[in-house]
């Protein structure tokens, strides 16, 4: 195995694109390291992109944020500005793994990792952000929801690279949250995860995205749960008709953590609560 | 196979070595530092046995590359006693008899001291989590718990 630690992100991309056999990008590593130790996936060429300007900064940027490739979940929960504006996306990358992990794991690292059950992507969706990515054609920028398809796999193409996550302006009145079902407290994998990300003007809510994660091969952005609340102050009906839609997006599978009942059920429970929280936030914010 | 030359800091000591790229952190602390304190338990970064700190970060050693060290200053359980002079922590350890088999006291050891500095304070609940990921099969934490919040304890009156 080489490795290779590029001081920018175009050389990153040549030598992902010169090299033979299997390559891989390492910013955190705590997926790339257990799939090298376990032999899942040996790389021939290891890109460490840890050297590269930028990619340790949370950067403001047109009113939102640009969160380095290899910024890791300790440091976003210890950024108390970008906590403020978007505390369910903090939440949702500080439920990954251990402390350890945490001083480690990356939101493009989960991203890339492909899993369904990635707890920052569903918080990611509904927040509406973007990546960008370089390659050998190019650079060019993609809604977060635009790259998983499928367990594992994603719609970059061979050899391209995420240079920055690009998080929206809060704006007024918006608040955002994430929740996970696990049969315990701590250090494990989503059964189920729901983000919800709206916005209110005064009572109403004006704006809303939901998504789920766990109940589809990809995580889903759900327009029928986000339509279902649009419109309202989050009464009894509208709730209903949030879990309805949210229980409806779900085809999952049964395995060890749940069934497809049990993952179709707690969809919709979720929905109703993470969206309760965002409403409370988005009230309570300024 | 080339090799890669990695400079580093170890417990404040610079170090040099040669590893190769497949080689974890705690692949290079145990057996080319010969630093065996960080043990390997599961090598996935499920038991936090590996635990060391990189640039004062918690970190699972065995989640990382040796080669990543270059330019870092890693902190182990071997750096944790002052010569002779345990840590209060690992007086603590000791008092409570907060291990049994030992294999995950290092890690242990080196994520409480890493929770102390950066929370002087901490609630149970919080000691709890910030342990979630350093497992122990012998004790039932309850000890291990009570140690580190008897500690923390200490080391707030004597500042």
């Amino acid at each position: 195995m080489q490795y290779h630690t590029p001081g920018n992100f175009e050389d990153a991309v040549s030598i992902a694109a010169k090299a033979d056999g299997v390559t891989r990008f390492l910013a955190g590593g705590t997926d790339v390291l257990v799939q090298l130790r376990a032999d899942i996936v040996t790389p021939d060429v290891l890109i460490d992109i840890k050297k590269i300007d930028g990619v340790k900064d949370i950067a403001r940027e047109g009113g939102g944020w640009r969160i380095g490739v290899a910024v890791t979940g300790a440091e976003m929960s210890e950024h108390s500005e970008l906590e403020a504006e978007w505390p369910g996306l903090v939440e949702a990358m500080d439920l990954i793994g251990s402390t350890q992990v945490q001083g480690r794991a990356t939101l493009v690292g989960n991203l890339c990792n492909g899993s369904p059950a990635a707890d920052s992507v569903p918080a990611m969706f509904a927040a509406g952000a973007s990546v960008s990515i370089i390659g050998p054609n190019g650079s060019r920028k993609v809604a977060v929801a635009d790259i998983p398809t499928g367990p594992g796999r994603t719609s970059l193409e061979k050899d391209e690279a995420i240079t920055a996550v690009h998080i929206p302006a809060r704006g007024k009145n918006g608040g955002d949250a994430y929740l996970r079902f696990i049969p315990r407290t701590e250090m494990d994998i989503a059964v189920v995860g729901c983000g919800v990300n709206l916005r209110v003007d005064g009572d109403t809510i004006s704006e809303a995205r939901v998504s789920l994660g766990a109940v589809a091969p990809t995580v889903l952005l759900v327009q029928a749960a986000a339509d279902a609340i649009i419109g309202t102050s989050l009464d009894d009906a509208a709730m209903d008709a949030l879990a309805a839609a949210a229980s409806a997006a779900c085809n999952p599978i049964d395995d060890k953590r749940g069934t497809i009942k049990f993952r179709t059920h707690v969809a919709g429970v979720l929905a109703r609560r993470a969206a309760k929280i965002a409403y409370d936030r988005a009230r309570a914010s300024k | 196979m080339s090799m890669i030359h990695v400079t580093t800091t170890v417990n404040g000591d610079e170090v040099e070595f040669l590893c190769d790229p497949r080689e974890t952190l705690l692949d290079v602390l145990r057996d080319r530092l010969a630093l065996t304190g960080s043990k390997e338990g599961c090598g996935t970064g499920d038991c936090g046995a590996c635990s060391v700190t990189v640039d004062d970060r918690l970190v699972c050693s065995c989640l990382m590359l040796g080669a990543e060290a270059e330019g870092k200053s890693i902190a182990t359980v071997e750096g944790i006693a002052d010569g002779e002079e345990l840590h209060p922590l690992q007086t603590k350890f000791i008092e409570y008899a907060a291990l049994q088999c030992g294999i995950c006291t290092p890690g242990i050891l080196v994520a409480t001291k890493a929770l102390l500095e950066k929370k002087p304070d901490p609630t149970e609940t919080e000691v709890r989590y910030w342990l979630a990921g350093n497992l122990c099969r012998c004790t039932g934490y309850d000890k291990i718990i009570r140690a580190v919040m008897d500690t923390a304890a200490d080391l707030r009156k004597a500042s």
